[in-house]
């Protein structure tokens, strides 16, 4: 994908455009506790130096690591046992759905409950958050796998497992991708929430601390910033599991 | 009418059934040289209706009976929405009967199986697989490894695939994707090849072109074959037998026999009289 200045240009307009305005507003108003840009890339690299910054990028990515991951090894299975085994669905499916719209900060209270003030509450924020999107999208996709290929199988005359394993998953799979990528993303929005609330570490507990300690907002919108920036690059990643040859066919045409 | 052209409730005997000592049976034990072989396809009384949607009963097929003799070529001609395609899925095992006989080859129908392999107007060549592993899908339930991969290799050459082996069905043309389905279809050796309005979904050019492909890859490869199809030229330059469905619910309201060689020219008077003929019971009128 070649980059084009008409099309990169715009966007670092109003990028420039906003940090502009910002810079203008503050200075105009003379806020004593509102950061200029400049006071944030000096904070940034003040954190970036002393290695704490690090320190909390690291803890947020492990938890949504092990959070997400066991989201992934739960709701995948799940959803396709739920996609092909019509019992499975009726009989699962109506709780799922309640507990789908469920903020998953309203399980805050409950997660320190059970599991303390600790790492394993945020780990289980971050499960419940994504896991739902997971079982939705795999069993939505089992649900819409055109019907000619799972004819087509059985007309090869195929065992029950082969057909699960070269017809049922691979056709499954774009939707599980898209599956992942909206649980990773609530994910992300969900770990600097819950380290808000409970604990040491983490870009929540950033943003939180650096406002309790001494209002460095400098910080505080230092840390937003690269919340966003991870943000879109744990979205990039998870795109570029759509480039596999396996699920190209789904992307074009 | 011409000499060819024979109407009515008669079938004739199968191109393979009219003799003993003809070429293609020269092989054959004496057991299966006597005369009461079972038909590939028999069907008697078939009938088969749906549940509308005001809850009552939609009759779709109403009584249909043929036969197809092993190698024969034979042609459903119908025209749109007249229950063709219920009658294929129950044919090739996906559906069940409400009442009739269904056998193949004397025996009850055992359920989709590659003994008859489906081709569809939509295809169903899967997306996911490469041309070769596409080649091999059916393969792959019976041996492993390298023979397969050679066998695919090989029929990808027989429908002019060669080169394009490990390319994705994504990366092929409509044409190409028919002959990936050919292929899979002809390597597992299916007794029998339902054909489902298989080229309909292709351009005007490219369909001719299969049809001589198909028509090919049969002189090769004897196999008995059944085509359901709204296409009067394609059933005529292409089958043994035609049969001619009535509207839904549908019944078998003529039968004509072609005893022509291939390849056929569809321009000729014998043609033109079949063609007016079969278009007629189709409720169309050529004019004078």
């Amino acid at each position: 994908m070649k980059l084009r200045l008409s099309h990169v240009l715009p966007p670092l307009a109003v990028i420039a455009a906003v940090i502009a305005i910002w810079w203008g507003v503050v200075v105009y108003t003379e806020s004593p506790i509102f950061p200029t840009p400049w006071a944030v890339v000096t904070g940034t690299l003040e954190l970036a130096a002393d290695g704490t910054l690090w320190e909390h990028i690291t803890a947020s990515l492990m938890r949504v690591g092990i959070g997400f991951g066991c989201a992934m090894l739960v709701g995948i299975p799940l959803g396709l046992w739920m996609g092909w085994v019509s019992g499975a669905y009726r009989t699962f499916n109506p709780i799922f759905q309640m507990l789908r719209p469920i903020s998953p900060i309203a399980w805050i209270p409950l997660a320190i409950l059970w599991f303390g003030v600790g790492d394993v509450s945020p780990i289980f924020l971050i499960f419940i958050s994504s896991v739902f999107p997971l079982i939705v999208q795999t069993t939505s996709g089992v649900h819409t796998i055109d019907r000619r290929y799972l004819r087509a199988a059985a007309n090869f005359g195929v065992t029950r497992g082969t057909m699960f394993r070269r017809v049922v998953i691979p056709a499954v799979l774009p939707e599980i991708i898209i599956g992942m990528r909206i649980g990773i993303g609530v994910a992300w929005l969900v770990v600097v929430a819950a380290e808000m609330i409970a604990l040491r570490s983490g870009l929540g507990y950033l943003i939180m601390d650096s406002r309790n300690a001494g209002n460095r907002y400098d910080l505080v919108i230092a840390s937003m910033i690269i919340i966003g920036v991870i943000g879109l690059m744990l979205d990039g990643i998870t795109r570029l599991l759509e480039k596999l040859k396996t699920v190209r066919w789904r992307y074009v045409r | 009418m011409p000499p060819a052209l024979s109407r009515g409730h008669t079938p004739k005997a199968g191109r393979l059934g009219s003799g003993p000592s003809l070429g293609p049976q020269r092989h054959t034990t004496i057991a299966e040289r006597i005369t009461d072989m079972p038909p590939k396809i028999a069907v008697k009384g078939l009938t088969k209706s749906f549940t509308a949607a005001k809850g009552g009963q939609l009759p779709v097929i109403d009584g249909v009976d043929f036969e197809v003799a092993e190698g024969e070529f034979v042609a459903i001609v119908g025209p749109s929405g007249c229950g063709k395609s219920t009658l294929m899925n129950i044919l090739a095992g996906f559906e069940k009967p409400d009442a009739g006989h269904l056998l193949i080859a004397g025996q009850p129908h055992p359920g989709p199986s590659p003994q008859g392999i489906v081709i569809s107007q939509y295809g169903s060549v899967f997306p996911w697989l490469t041309v070769q592993q596409n080649l091999m899908f059916g393969l792959d339930a019976q041996a492993k490894g390298k023979i397969n991969a050679d066998l695919a290799d090989h029929y990808a050459a027989m429908v002019g695939l060669k080169g394009f082996e490990n390319a994705y069905p994504h990366e092929l043309s409509g044409g190409m994707l028919k002959r990936v389905e050919l292929a899979r279809a002809f390597i597992v050796k299916p007794e029998i090849l339902y054909l489902d309005e298989p080229f309909s979904a292709l351009d005007a050019l490219m369909n001719l072109r299969m049809r001589n492909e198909l028509l090919r890859i049969l002189a090769e490869e004897k196999h008995t074959v059944l085509l359901i199809t709204h296409d009067v030229d394609e059933a005529l330059y292409m089958a043994d037998r035609i049969l001619v469905l009535s509207p839904r619910p549908t019944r078998i309201q003529a039968r004509f026999e072609l005893d022509m060689p291939h390849p056929r020219r569809l321009i000729s008077p014998e043609m033109d009289a079949l063609r007016e003929a079969i278009l007629k019971e189709l409720g169309l009128e050529m004019p004078a």
